[in-house]
């Protein structure tokens, strides 16, 4: 086993343990203690905010890699170990090796036999044209007919294990929060839910295919897990890039006003004037290029996958941040007028120092509140550019590009629905959640809601 | 206020040359004109002639930006980008690689996105008002929160969701409508209605939500509490009172985006095969024909601008104290 860290993966975990020293520090602010707090105190933020943290999760442990150890050839003695071209993650892992089970091509969800028909032979050595059985699912069954019984059966184990984890889980938060006034009982209630699918979705992926398979014969609910993982990273990864970019200038306009002022609003005018499809489109085949000239760039697939990724990323960062630095021009341009920054002018005060103490904290809502929209923004679009052929690379699983590769299936009959709603479901409950959160933490930091609910 | 406008226009001259620049060298980085001249000629006929001969005859046989050999001021005009992207603001568009003549393309073209885009538009904001109107009626209830709450849960639905819903519902399992394509001389309404219905349906969630706030902006107004404490029906402040000031904010807000309904939607074009500009465009970027998309990155921005021209000006319209200098 040798581990293998990415240019994402190292990116997501820099950014988590720096959201982390920020958000410290920012406790020792008591108004922003009180306006997170105005957040925690509903039971919507705390579910949202639970539901966004197992996203998260999901996407932090599926950003450790490592590649496996090939068992050495017979007969070859060597001292060097040779290692899978495949990179596994952690998560993969804790599937239980959900992904590994392949079937020829598609099937229906729990379905015991495939989804086409083949010539194959029947015992008599006759060629049939049949449906042929599943090699992963059910086959230890002596009758189909008892499928959903067993289901039930195991669906039944599967949820008093949830059960007695979620029990556990939730034991040790109880017994460390039990003075605290915030309604932790409805995040406590999506822990169990979350834990109880979770182990359920697992251990029933054993014996079935519980949302079937796609084209190529690979499980769809593990599609859809690994999808968390680009839809989580993109959405954080394009707004980190696009922040600074955004605040510097945006400060620096509003701050200095006159050719700098003038400079900044001609080139986030210039930029947003240009449909954003086309730059974004124009961008990606220009990285595309690169890649496909300097091949000896990657070593691998997955690395090589993952720089188009990294620069999609860039990309949708740098063509974004127009609307984030016209927000803080603005709201500059306002406190720069304020008596302590002139205040501060008069003391003499140096201008790094003003930006830093005196403006730069007071545009930090409107970061965050950017941050959480634009989030959900981002995983859609991830869906629409994968459509377009701009997305991400095709090997790198994610939910656009299972809908991409689904999206003509419902014409047949039967039509295969199950690609779709997985991608649907999976990024329906990430989108749902950020952006109900998005508007909570609006609410309590937006100066003009918040006036109005204290004031009333 | 002419002087206004003169003035915003002669801004739009930089802006333009800027978006020229950058797209301009974008595709060129991505595309050298050899590339170019390859992927147009095909693959069997790629030899140095053919490619210079291409070349020659598309007047792609020149250096980019700077000529060095010519003499003054020709060093500057004498160049691809010169010739290619300034040419533009002639509105002279040229012809594609493919050789067909981009103006009339897209003036044929504009007319399906058009008929696509505008009754999306306008059936969209009348939806969404009524929507948010009845909404706002509840305000304060558990019917209101409940509303919300669907708005959030429709925003969050990804947008080819809603097409391909669409379509397996009302197309396929329904029979309808056409799935796609467009016959202007023949029903063309039959093939209009999914695509403005998608369009429709998809923007509720945030447009109705929008609306929502700013007619609760208003409703905390003081001219409101006066009207309800003279005893006016709330029916009559709902209609009479917040809604036509509502309808100031609503107006400047959706005002940018009438000149790029020309453009039309990328996505709704695509799936529902609508030869308009938005599905130009989208084949444009797959073959990779730079004078197509130089041309429509320019109209687009030109849209653009004058939609926010435009914007200021309904802003003096709405609202009298607004001036403009």
């Amino acid at each position: 086993m040798k581990p293998l860290v990415l240019w994402s993966d190292a990116l997501i975990y820099l950014l988590v343990i720096s959201l982390s020293i920020f958000f410290y520090k920012l406790r020792q602010d008591p108004q922003t203690r009180e306006r997170w707090g105005q957040v925690f105190a509903s039971r919507l933020g705390m579910v949202t905010f639970t539901v966004i943290i197992a996203y998260v999760g999901i996407a932090l442990l599926d950003s450790l890699h490592f590649r496996r150890a090939l068992d050495a050839t017979e007969g070859v003695e060597s001292g060097e170990i040779f290692y899978d071209n495949k990179v596994t993650s952690v998560l993969d892992v804790m599937l239980g090796g959900m992904g590994e089970r392949f079937e020829r091509t598609y099937s229906a969800p729990f379905a015991l036999k495939s989804f086409e028909k083949k010539n194959m032979k029947d015992e008599q050595g006759l060629a049939i044209r049949d449906y042929p059985p599943l090699k992963h699912a059910g086959q230890y069954l002596a009758d189909p007919a008892d499928k959903w019984f067993d289901v039930l059966v195991k669906t039944t184990a599967a949820l008093l294990w949830g059960l007695v984890i979620s029990a556990l889980v939730v034991g040790v938060q109880w017994f460390m929060l039990r003075g605290s006034a915030n309604p932790w009982y409805a995040s406590w209630g999506i822990q169990a839910v979350i834990i109880c699918f979770g182990v359920w979705l697992v251990s029933i992926s054993h014996y079935y295919h519980v949302l079937g398979t796609d084209l190529g014969g690979t499980d769809v609910a593990y599609q859809s897990i690994k999808g968390v993982r680009t839809g989580v990273l993109l959405g954080t990864l394009s707004t980190l890039i696009m922040l600074p970019i955004a605040v510097t200038l945006g400060v620096m306009a509003g701050y200095f006003k006159g050719w700098v002022d003038d400079v900044v609003q001609y080139l986030y005018t210039t930029l947003s004037s240009i449909p954003g499809i086309l730059l974004i489109a124009a961008s990606v085949l220009l990285f595309q290029v690169y890649i496909d000239l300097n091949p000896d760039f990657f070593s691998i697939g997955m690395e090589k996958a993952d720089a188009r990724f990294i620069a999609l990323c860039f990309i949708l960062g740098v063509t974004s941040w127009s609307t984030l630095c016209r927000l803080i021009r603005a709201e500059t341009l306002k406190i720069s007028q304020l008596g302590y920054v002139q205040a501060a002018h008069a003391f003499g005060v140096s201008h790094t120092r003003i930006l830093s103490r005196h403006i730069l904290p007071n545009v930090v809502h409107i970061i965050l509140i950017t941050f959480v929209l634009d989030f959900s923004a981002l995983v859609l679009a991830e869906a629409v550019l994968s459509y377009i052929g701009v997305g991400i690379d095709p090997s790198m699983g994610s939910w656009g590009n299972m809908i991409n590769g689904a999206r003509s299936e419902l014409s047949r009959e039967p039509a295969v629905w199950w690609t779709l709603s997985g991608a649907f479901f999976f990024m329906f409950v990430l989108v749902l959640a950020a952006n109900l959160f998005s508007d909570l933490v609006r609410d309590a930091f937006d100066p003009r809601t918040s006036m109005r609910s204290s004031g009333t | 206020m002419l002087a206004y406008i003169i003035r915003r226009l002669l801004y739009a001259i930089p802006i333009l040359i800027g978006v020229n620049l950058l797209t301009f060298t974008l595709f060129f980085v991505v595309n050298s004109p050899d590339d170019m001249a390859a992927s147009q000629l095909g693959e069997k006929y790629v030899t140095p002639e053919a490619i210079a001969a291409w070349k020659t005859k598309n007047g792609y046989n020149k250096p980019l930006f700077v000529n060095a050999d010519a003499e003054g001021l020709s060093a500057l005009t004498d160049t691809i980008f010169f010739t290619k992207s300034l040419r533009l603001f002639a509105f002279d568009f040229g012809r594609s690689e493919s050789g067909r003549d981009i103006t009339t393309d897209v003036s044929t073209r504009m007319w399906p996105s058009l008929a696509v885009a505008l009754p999306t538009f306008m059936v969209g904001i009348w939806v969404n008002i009524c929507v948010a109107l009845l909404v706002v009626m509840f305000h304060a209830t558990r019917l209101d929160r409940w509303a919300v709450f669907l708005f959030v849960s429709l925003m969050s639905i990804s947008y080819l969701f809603y097409i391909i819903g669409g379509q397996y519902l009302l197309a396929r399992t329904w029979r309808l409508v056409p799935i796609s394509g467009f016959n202007a001389d023949n029903q063309p309404w039959k093939f209009l209605i999914l695509p403005v219905l998608v369009g429709v349906v998809a923007g509720i969630g945030s447009g109705a939500r929008w609306y929502r706030t700013l007619f609760l902006e208003e409703a905390n107004q003081d001219y409101v509490r006066t009207a309800r404490a003279k005893g006016v029906s709330e029916i009559s402040i709902l209609f009479r009172h917040i809604l036509p000031n509502a309808l100031i904010p609503i107006l400047t807000g959706v005002v940018v985006l009438i000149p790029s309904l020309f453009m039309g939607s990328l996505l709704i074009e695509s799936f529902f095969g609508i030869p308009g500009l938005g599905s130009y465009m989208l084949d444009a970027i797959k073959s990779q024909d730079f004078a197509i998309v130089r041309s429509m990155v320019f109209i687009g921005s030109i849209l653009y601008i004058f939609g926010l021209i435009l914007t200021d000006i309904s802003y003096t319209w709405a609202d009298p104290r607004v001036r403009l200098t």
